[in-house]
This record gives C-alpha cells, sequence and structure tokens, in this order.
C-alpha cells in the first residue's frame, strides 16, 4: 500500500495504464496469430503472383524469380483458366437467385403462422447445413447415379428418362446446383426466418383485408420490408458461390470435360497439383477481385433501390 | 381455418422429408448388404440389416484412426480458439487501450476476405517453419479466427461497466475480473464458439487437404474423400463412411440447436 493516500485523478490514470497494459496482453495472441496466418499470408499472395514459384523454387528458393505480370498474361491465355471462370460466374449467375429464393420460400412456410410444431421443420430444414460436405457429397453422388440413384427414379414415375447427372456436361453443373441448394438453404433460411418475424402481422392482415393476393403481398409487404436482410443473403450466397471446391473435388473431380472445372479447384491443382505456386496466386488474387467486384455492384444496386 | 393449418403442416412435413431424405438413406443404405445397393429399383430399406460395413470399415479401412485424428485435431482446434478469441473479445468491448478502435475497424474489413487468398503463402510459410503435414499444421487457421472475437464482443458489450469497475476498486487484477465475473457470464457464447468451431473444423476439408499428406494424419473428411476417388462402387461401405463422418456432428448439432442457431445470428447480423 502507498504512504499518501492517492486522489482520485491518479487512481484514474493507473486504472487507465492496467487497463491498457491488460487490453493488449489479452488480444495480443489473437492479434499475433491473424497477422501470421491470415493477413501475412494475403498479402504475400499478392507477391507470389509476380514470382514464378514452382516445385524447383520449393526445392531451393535460388531458383525464384520475379516475373512481373507473366503468371495473369499467361493465365488469360489458358483456356482451362477461362473454362473455370465460365463454370464459376454460370454458378454464381444461377446458383445466388436458386438458393435464395429457396431460402425464402423455406423461410416463409416456416414462419408460416397456421404451422404446427414449428421448431421441428426449423430443425429439419437446417440439418444438412450441418453436416459434414464431403459425407454428404459422397451420399449425393450415388443419389444422382443413373442407374440406382433414388432421384433418376423419381424422375421415372412422371416419364423422364434417366439422366446421367454427373456425367453430361450439360447436366454437370445444375446437378452440383441442386446439391449446394440442397446443402447451404438452411443457413439462409435462419437468416430470413429473423428478419421475417420483424415484419408485423398487421401490415400483411391489413394487405389481405384490402383483397391483396399472396404474389402481391410478398411483393409490397415482405420483400420491402426484409430487403436489407435479401442484401446480406446475397451478398453471402455470391462469396459462397465463388468459393465452391469439395462439391467438384468429390463429386466430379472437375469433370466430365472439365464442365465443373470452378476458380478454387483450378487454383488447388494449379498450386498443389502441378506446383505452380506463383500462378495459383495469381488465381487467387483473381478470385478475390471477382468477389469484390460482385459484392461492390450488389451493393450500388441496393443503394439506388433504396433497399439500405 | 383448421383446413389452412394442416395443409400448411402437411406442405412443411413434406418439404421437410424431402430435406432429410438424403440422409435417412444415407443410413438405410449403410446397413444393406454389399451389392444390394448397385440394383433397379433402389431399393429403400435394407432386407436384413447388417453391420457388416461398419466391421469392414472399422476391421480393414482402420476408420477408427481418422476418427481419433478428427476429434483429436476438433477439440484442439475448439480449445485454441477459446484460448485465443475469448479475452481477445473481451478486450475489445471493455479495455479501452490505445489503438483499439483502428484495429477493430481493420478485423471488420478482413471479415470480408476469404481465407482461400492466402493459402498458397500459408502453405509456404508453414513448410518454413516445419509445420506441414502435422496436426499443428491442420490447427493454424483456428487460431486466427476474427469471427469469434466479435462474437465475444458482442456479447461482452452487455456487461454492465459498474460491475468491473466494483471489481477493480476491491483490488480485483484485471485478469482476474476476465477469470471470476465474466466468464461466468460469457458461458453461454462461449457453449456457442465452441460448438461452432468444432463442427467447423469437423467439416473442413481444404486446408486439411492441403496440409496433411500423410494417410496417417487424415481426418475424416479427407480419409473419405481419398477412398471416395478410389473404390466407388462400393455403396454401402461408401454410406457407411459418410455416417461415421457426419453423424457425431449432426448428433452435436441437434443436442445443441440452440446454442448454435443463436451464434448463427449473432454472426450475421454484423455480417
Amino acid at each position: 500500500m502507498n504512504a499518501q493516500p492517492r486522489t482520485g485523478k491518479s487512481a484514474s490514470a493507473v486504472g487507465r495504464a492496467n487497463k491498457t497494459r491488460a487490453g493488449w496482453a489479452m488480444s495480443s495472441p489473437a492479434l499475433a496469430a491473424i497477422l501470421l496466418f491470415f493477413v501475412l499470408p494475403a498479402i504475400a499472395s499478392l507477391f507470389l503472383s509476380f514470382t514464378d514459384f514452382d516445385i524447383y523454387a520449393l526445392a531451393d528458393i535460388e531458383n525464384l524469380r520475379l516475373v512481373g505480370l507473366a503468371n495473369y498474361q499467361r493465365l488469360l491465355e489458358n483456356p482451362l483458366f477461362w473454362k473455370a471462370m465460365t463454370n464459376t460466374l454460370l454458378l454464381v449467375a444461377f446458383g445466388t437467385p436458386f438458393i435464395v429464393t429457396l431460402s425464402l420460400f423455406a423461410a416463409m412456410l416456416v414462419n408460416s403462422r397456421w404451422l404446427k410444431w414449428r421448431p421441428v421443420w426449423r430443425v429439419a430444414l437446417f440439418a444438412p447445413y450441418v453436416t459434414t460436405l464431403v459425407a454428404t457429397a459422397v451420399v449425393w453422388r450415388y443419389l444422382l447415379h443413373t442407374r440406382y440413384g433414388l432421384l433418376n427414379y423419381l424422375l421415372s414415375f412422371f416419364g423422364v428418362p434417366p439422366i446421367d447427372w454427373l456425367g453430361s456436361p450439360t447436366a454437370s453443373l445444375p446437378a452440383i446446383l441442386l446439391f449446394v441448394g440442397w446443402k447451404t438453404f438452411g443457413y439462409n433460411m435462419i437468416i430470413f426466418l429473423a428478419a421475417l418475424q420483424t415484419v408485423p402481422r398487421e401490415l400483411d392482415e391489413a394487405a389481405r383485408i384490402d383483397g391483396a393476393n399472396w404474389l402481391t403481398r410478398l411483393r409490397h409487404v415482405t420483400l420491402p420490408a426484409i430487403g436489407p436482410t435479401l442484401l446480406l443473403v446475397s451478398v453471402l450466397t455470391v462469396a459462397a458461390m465463388f468459393q465452391l471446391f469439395a462439391e467438384p473435388y468429390v463429386m466430379t473431380q472437375g469433370g466430365p470435360a472439365q464442365s465443373t472445372v470452378t476458380i478454387l479447384y483450378f487454383m488447388y491443382e494449379e498450386g498443389f497439383k502441378w506446383w505452380n505456386l506463383g500462378s495459383g496466386a495469381a488465381v487467387a488474387f483473381l478470385l478475390f477481385l471477382c468477389i469484390m467486384a460482385v459484392t461492390l455492384v450488389q451493393l450500388r444496386f441496393a443503394k439506388r433501390s433504396g433497399a439500405i | 381455418m383448421s383446413l389452412r393449418r394442416w395443409s400448411v403442416t402437411l406442405l412443411a412435413a413434406l418439404v421437410a422429408l424431402v430435406t432429410i431424405a438424403p440422409l435417412i438413406w444415407m443410413v438405410s443404405v449403410s446397413f444393406m448388404a454389399r451389392g444390394e445397393a448397385a440394383q433397379f429399383p433402389p431399393p429403400l430399406w435394407p432386407a436384413s440389416p447388417t453391420l457388416e460395413n461398419y466391421h469392414l470399415l472399422f476391421g480393414t479401412f482402420g476408420v477408427g484412426h481418422f476418427l481419433f485424428n478428427s476429434i483429436l485435431v476438433s477439440t484442439l482446434a475448439t480449445g485454441l480458439a477459446l484460448l485465443f478469441t475469448i479475452p481477445a473479445g473481451y478486450a475489445f468491448a471493455k479495455l479501452r487501450f490505445k489503438g483499439r478502435d483502428a484495429i477493430f475497424r481493420m478485423l471488420v474489413a478482413a471479415l470480408v476476405v476469404p481465407g482461400q487468398i492466402g493459402m498458397l503463402p500459408l502453405f509456404l510459410e508453414l513448410k518454413a517453419m516445419g509445420l506441414v503435414n502435422s496436426y499443428a499444421g491442420a490447427l493454424v487457421p483456428w487460431l486466427a479466427g476474427i469471427f469469434g472475437i466479435f462474437l465475444v464482443r458482442q456479447y461482452c458489450l452487455s456487461i454492465p461497466d459498474e460491475m468491473l469497475e466494483a471489481a477493480r476498486i476491491d483490488g480485483a487484477s484485471e485478469g482476474q475480473i476476465l477469470r471470476c465475473i465474466v466468464l461466468p457470464i460469457l458461458t453461454p457464447i462461449i457453449v456457442t464458439l465452441a460448438l461452432y468451431v468444432f463442427l467447423s473444423s469437423w467439416n473442413d476439408f481444404m486446408w486439411p487437404l492441403i496440409v496433411l499428406a500423410d494417410q496417417g494424419l487424415y481426418t475424416l473428411p479427407v480419409a473419405l474423400a481419398a477412398s471416395s476417388r478410389q473404390n466407388v462402387q462400393d455403396y454401402e461401405i461408401m454410406m457407411a463412411g459418410a455416417v461415421v463422418t457426419t453423424l457425431p456432428v449432426l448428433i452435436l448439432f441437434l443436442a445443441l440447436q440452440r446454442y448454435y442457431l443463436d451464434g448463427l445470428l449473432a454472426g450475421s447480423v454484423k455480417g
């Protein structure tokens, strides 16, 4: 103890110094880890993309050379890169509206005031999201089997001839989309559900009494009320669609005829199959730019339509 | 009105059935005799349920080892993530230190950067540190969990400052305050965070695939993906493998779903 009683001011100064010291002590391990294992690699990715880092450089760093934009130039001339880009953009363009719509309808169904045993249905619809991606991809590969699969069997009742889901270049992307939709709609559904619960029932009820049908109420009551959530879910879904990897890896190995090679799958093969790490880093950086660009377009579009 | 009630519920039941049908089928086929699933029309239930596939999995294929790896990696990832993120989240909410707000803004910005961007340099970095092809290498990304810091910070903001000040006046150190006062209050969010990290690290695929080269270190998803690329014809075995891989986390989720869904919403609101 100090011999002299402290004045209030100096005590609070000591408290402030303590807090600063404790604040840094408590946050620095996490911040150091983020710096070392997240920020540094992300920045290094850009530098790596300007080098010819390959298997020779991996063996001996002396072999590393700066090549400027050569990796990017070679990528733009590589048909497989464009195939991966096209496939990914197709997944984003078709997958985002598909998954957002699916999630919204699921949320509206579970939010319905006439629904009994709501928690049961909510958990059942959410369950696929927490399953292990690789495991359910294996299940779906069997489910989509041309001869023994459950899906073609069900379709046969409607007179649809067997579809070679994962073996035909035209059906493979829709098949993967179907799986991704099944796997992820529950997540978005929970977010939509939280937003829908903030929409006053009276608003919907008033519109109904005025004779507005279901679709009109959806357009003029529900959608405007959940605008920001719609934007959030779209942004999250776009980012997720850009990052598909395990699905083609397990279900199709990028085939048939490279119809399911995504950007991330291309990056993985470039980096860890062929050990072209410089070129792989360039792919990673382009992927980042794509996600940023699409997200910015979405934000601008949302601003213009007054959602945020 | 009652008719409407039943038709909506029936529709929900139908949608739920279609949704979980692949999972039910997975379990059902895993109990079928070998070769039974390769038939048309596809059988829905095993003619005579058998544990043969599971015996083969754990006996011949040594799945027990991969199961052990998965449990070990996910448990360590969870423990380490809690150790790193809880103090940081608390500090960002309650301890005013120099540079705090600037750092926090940078963390918010970093959230939009997908982790895959830095995967190749991270691999090289860990190779230089000698951590490639080890459990430690698989654990590293879970130390840098920005999401966890947000989650804890958000929850800590609701703790009244007077409570912490009172403890300070009573002479408690900042470490004691965290341990004895804050931690008990944080229990629900700690369960949420632990569950979230455990499930995410259990289900994680791309990073373990890259960093674990030695088959003896494979986690369940990596081992399952590797074998699915080889013995495609054995549907019953593959389904049993899928059950072993995904059932533990599915059960864990069902048992603690409230915590998981709360965390999901807290996380998504801040984006």
